[in-house]
């Protein structure tokens, strides 16, 4: 149940979008389609909603086959990363739209419309244009709008994308408690792997038209089944040529055996953050090493000083 | 979006503005306003004169049923052009838009003779078929329309395909997503999103029609009180020495693109700011 895709293609033109994609993506759950831009995610979830049509393969959504169903009859709630709003329409006939398309009665969708406009926080906003909104106010509108239908699926296309990093994060946080309360089976589409991390239950990375790993966000970040998994999910460097996550480094400033020996070349302090750049004794590429800036403080670490380097074991790194 | 700073005025601000203001006023003004003030040299004479002469508002008549027709066929036909132009990709479709423009391009005249060929009722190449089946052409109203419906063809679709092209397909697709079908979507989102475009190109295309001369003449065969608009009368009127009547007759026709366009300035919203 759920979302099933079987062996969906899709080429335009000579460009390979989706290459053989198959997927199962379960009910009641936040998922979400991470991968760089032009890899095939939105394609998957254009196609899912029907606003797209596969070359081949099938789509079931909830046990129907919805391949060849036309996007308005899918029942499926979609976001747009920038808003889609109805221009010439309130806020509140913005969110009835779909209700008033069924031919529910007045009261019906008023109260209904009434209780999605508490829900995302814009009562007071029911009689405004949308061109009266700020960006997310306008995005939370269009969340409200999607959900009025009492979608089978909700599906949203890099929906904080157009957003200032502040707001970006508040809705990361109101999208999750969202889902919480509400259950629909919500599918997004995004590029920053922090907002996967953070907001979904079940991330699936796609890159350049297939499906390189699914998995829970502590799976993808622990057990990665590709170095591409790996170095797009946070940051690498190279130690004796692993790649392994800077943070996984420890650093001595004294001899240990069988360790990388350098020198601090560079220091940097982001924040809470501290950064060494290592030059190892070999001469090749400067190892990046993070830690926490109190854990740099007591070591009174600094430029020039000789230090040696080793994996911390049990943690991943592929080759 | 950031206002514009004011330029501070020097000399030459004045000199462009009044080069300005008197290239409009010799070009229109002036002579416009000539042919209000001989039409009212002996008061309302003329225009009573005018109106109470079959000739004339026979007419006028037929110049406002040509015209609506022309609108109406203009407005369904522009719009699914548009559409068609800007929504999808076929081939040929640059050569259609190109089209489109043609009738701007050629003489009205041209488009007349055009017509009698096409529709002719002896000589054409649909026209004896019409006559047969009883349906009349040149030399009559439908013959009128077409020609008017020609000429004014481009003035809708010039006015949407930049609106439809700046909307873009988002809300289109949110509103399908939302459940309504084809017919639901273009009627509550497109038409709502291009209805001052719309309107615009309506009244574009309207005075053109009631201004049309060369094009109607041809095909019309200008018989008085059957096939002769309002502009062939004041070239008639004119050449036979009825100046009045021809003054008071071109005083009617500008009275009358004058007030679609200021009830369009009225009616237009002040903010034309979109929603993003």
């Amino acid at each position: 149940m759920g979302i099933e895709i079987q062996g969906i293609n899709k080429n335009f033109g000579d460009f390979v979008a989706l290459d053989d994609i198959n997927l199962s993506i379960p009910t009641g759950r936040l998922t979400a389609l991470l991968g760089p831009s032009g890899g095939g995610k939105s394609t998957l979830l254009r196609i899912i909603a029907g606003l797209e049509s596969a070359d081949s393969g099938v789509v079931e959504i909830e046990g129907i086959d919805a391949t060849h169903l036309p996007a308005q009859k899918r029942n499926v709630g979609f976001v747009f990363q920038h808003y889609a709003a109805f221009k010439h329409m309130s806020v509140a006939k913005n969110i009835a739209f779909g209700l008033e398309i069924r031919k529910k009665p007045k009261a019906e969708i008023a109260a209904k419309v009434d209780e999605l406009l508490k829900l995302v926080h814009l009562s007071q906003f029911a009689h405004r244009l949308p061109s009266q909104l700020s960006g997310g106010q306008r995005q939370r509108m269009a969340l409200a709008r999607a959900l009025a239908i009492e979608p089978t699926v909700l599906l949203l296309d890099e929906p904080f994308g157009a957003l200032d990093a502040k707001v970006r994060k508040e809705l990361r946080d109101w999208l999750r408690r969202l889902h919480d309360e509400v259950h629909v089976t919500t599918v997004f589409v995004t590029h920053d792997q922090e907002e996967a991390l953070e907001v979904a239950d079940t991330i699936v990375v796609i890159n350049e038209g297939r499906i390189e790993q699914v998995g829970s966000p502590d799976d993808l970040y622990d057990k990665p089944a590709s170095e591409f998994v790996l170095s797009f999910l946070g940051p690498v460097t190279r130690l004796r040529g692993e790649l392994v996550r800077p943070h996984d480094i420890f650093l001595s400033r004294s001899e240990i055996p069988s360790a990388v020996a350098g020198t601090i070349s560079r220091f940097t302090r982001i924040g809470f953050e501290a950064r060494f750049d290592v030059t190892p004794a070999d001469g090749s590429e400067p190892v990046i090493v993070e830690m926490t800036r109190n854990e740099a403080l007591s070591e009174d670490l600094k430029p020039g000083d000789a230090v040696w380097l080793k994996h911390v074991t049990g943690i991943p790194a592929t080759r | 979006m950031a206002s514009s700073r004011v330029q501070p005025k020097t000399a030459g601000t004045y000199v462009r503005r009044v080069i300005v203001i008197a290239y409009l006023f010799f070009l229109v003004v002036w002579p416009v306003s000539l042919v209000v003030k001989h039409t009212f040299d002996g008061g309302f004479g003329n225009i009573t004169t005018a109106l109470s002469d079959p000739v004339v508002t026979d007419a006028l008549r037929l110049t406002v049923y040509v015209a609506i027709w022309a609108v109406v066929i203009n407005t369904v036909f522009g719009i699914g052009v548009s559409l068609l132009l800007v929504r999808y990709e076929f081939p040929g479709r640059s050569v259609l838009s190109a089209l489109i423009d043609l009738p701007l391009a050629v003489s009205p005249v041209v488009v007349g003779l055009a017509l009698l060929l096409a529709y002719g009722g002896t000589n054409g190449l649909f026209g004896p078929f019409l006559n047969s089946i009883g349906f009349q052409v040149a030399f009559a109203t439908p013959g009128i329309i077409l020609a008017t419906a020609f000429v004014s063809l481009p003035l809708v679709i010039r006015e949407l395909v930049p609106t439809l092209q700046e909307i873009g397909t988002d809300q289109e697709q949110a509103a399908r997503s939302l459940g309504a079908g084809p017919w639901a979507t273009f009627r509550r989102i497109t038409l709502p999103s291009i209805k001052w475009a719309l309107v615009y190109g309506v009244v574009l295309s309207l005075a053109r029609s009631l201004g049309e001369f060369g094009a109607v003449k041809v095909i019309s065969g200008n018989i008085a009180q059957q096939t002769q608009t309002a502009t062939l009368v004041v070239e008639q009127k004119y050449q036979d020495f009825e100046q009045e009547t021809a003054y008071a007759t071109s005083f009617l026709l500008t009275l009358i693109a004058i007030a679609a366009l200021v009830v369009i300035t009225i009616l237009r919203p002040k903010d034309k700011s979109d929603g993003n």
